[in-house]
């Protein structure tokens, strides 16, 4: 009986693998590393790689990707693996060498060893939790710097007493709904991000683990309200957030945050319409690679991308080498994961700037959001060419 | 100030209607990808 398992098993190893998509790190084409004398260890790996590698420099592996063993009539001894022992076997899995094949239909169950992973962690443990969180930091303390330094503006000659409507229940609505499910989506995201290094240091892995099934309930569901709210904003705003010659002026006088000149704006002034396009842009692609993220290898964004960008030479023009565009599944997860990430870092420095200027930074912003309704002499400084437009409709009304 | 509630309420509602629509079109990982054949539930 345990012969014929046996059989059966080192039929099934025979039958095994496979046309692997297993991680491809082969040299770039135009890499040149230096050749490394072997000899010493008849061919295998020496001080001297392992010295490369520690380096982070780029290291030749044919030594290990081309040895897959021999056939069953140069190494007889191996006659049923085919000549391949093991260590082959899964070098030849794990270097793309070798054909898979696998019952499923699906493209990840053909990757049996993507070594990628390992880049991406380390890339999400050191980099972009590093250069994340001082992008947060930095921005809090250049807001802290600018208060200091500016004080809050203030709406010169005091409120008047009148008001006009400057955003309407539907436009606040959409407003806070984006509001509400971004702060929330970017408290649970720092939360998987730094659960691990952060959180359970201070606060224990039982805390860390509901904190983190918590975050990753409220991020999957609470996504679609950002999403339908992103859409709604977008239509609503978008007529009024077309660039025109008045930014100029607006620019010229610094936004009237330097100086004391009122610059003339129409419903959005320039800076405002910067924090439109970069929420819409950023928003849009945020989404995009949270779907990808949602619904694991269905959406694929990055080989195709990278293609595009090989194709149309941006990739040689940056100073690279061509990006690799065939991605397994994994990776290309694992680039979802790391863009999604870096967007939301992003988002998150604009809005903190946003949510500043309109609570602490500027007499009188908050009305515009709270009940809708703003000061005249507010708007008059702040966006004179709007309230302007407001008073004409009112005089003449619509027949 | 209700535009404001209405909105967080919106994501509150929104949320829910998602959680119950993902699961009820089988979105995640585990079933996609996965059966009873391979799992142990």
């Amino acid at each position: 009986m345990l012969r014929h398992l046996m059989a059966l098993f080192i039929l099934a190893l025979a039958a095994l693998p496979v046309s692997v998509t297993a991680q491809d790190v082969r040299l770039p084409e135009n890499a040149t590393p230096s050749a490394i004398d072997r000899a010493s260890t008849g061919g295998a790996q020496n001080l001297a790689d392992i010295e490369r590698r520690q380096n982070g420099a780029e290291i030749d592996d044919g030594f290990r990707r081309n040895n897959l063993g021999g056939d069953a009539a140069t190494v007889p001894s191996l006659g049923p693996l085919g000549g391949r022992s093991d260590p082959d076997l899964w070098r030849g899995i794990r270097y793309n060498e070798l054909p898979v094949r696998v019952s499923t239909m699906n493209k990840t169950g053909r990757v049996l060893v993507q070594d990628n992973g390992m880049w991406w962690q380390q890339f999400r443990e050191g980099p972009l939790a590093t250069y994340g969180a001082w992008l947060l930091a930095g921005t809090l303390a250049v807001l802290l710097l600018f208060y200091l330094l500016r004080g809050r503006i203030r709406i010169e000659g005091g409120k008047v007493g009148r008001t006009v409507t400057r955003f309407k229940a539907i436009e606040r609505f959409a407003h806070w709904m984006l509001a509400g499910s971004f702060i929330l989506l970017a408290l649970t995201g720092l939360a998987t991000l730094f659960g691990r290094k952060v959180v359970i240091p201070l606060l224990g892995h039982e805390f860390n683990s509901t904190l983190l099934t918590g975050s990753k309930f409220i991020h999957n569901n609470v996504s679609w309200a950002f999403m339908i709210a992103l859409v709604m904003v977008f239509v609503m705003w978008i007529w009024h957030n077309i660039p025109n010659k008045t930014d100029w002026v607006w620019v010229k006088q610094g936004g009237g945050f330097i100086g004391d000149k009122h610059p003339p704006a129409k419903k959005f002034n320039f800076g405002q319409k910067i924090v439109f396009w970069a929420v819409i842009l950023l928003g849009f692609s945020v989404s995009l690679s949270g779907l990808s993220l949602l619904f694991p290898f269905e959406i694929q964004l990055f080989g195709h991308t990278f293609n595009i960008i090989n194709d149309i030479g941006m990739a040689e023009a940056a100073g690279f080498g061509p990006l690799q565009g065939d991605l397994t599944p994994h990776a290309e997860m694992q680039y979802a994961q790391l863009w999604h990430a870096i967007i939301g870092f992003l988002m998150m420095a604009v809005i903190l700037g946003h949510i500043y200027i309109g609570t602490l930074g500027m007499e009188g912003a908050f009305d515009a959001m709270g009940n809708g309704e703003v000061d005249e002499r507010w708007a008059e400084q702040h966006h004179s060419l709007w309230l302007d437009e407001v008073k004409q409709d009112k005089r003449t009304p619509a027949e | 100030m209700k535009a404001m509630l209405a909105g967080f309420l919106g994501v509150a509602v929104i949320g829910v209607v998602a959680y119950f629509g993902l699961h009820e079109i089988g979105f995640s990982s585990a079933e996609v990808y996965s059966g009873e054949n391979v799992r142990l539930d």
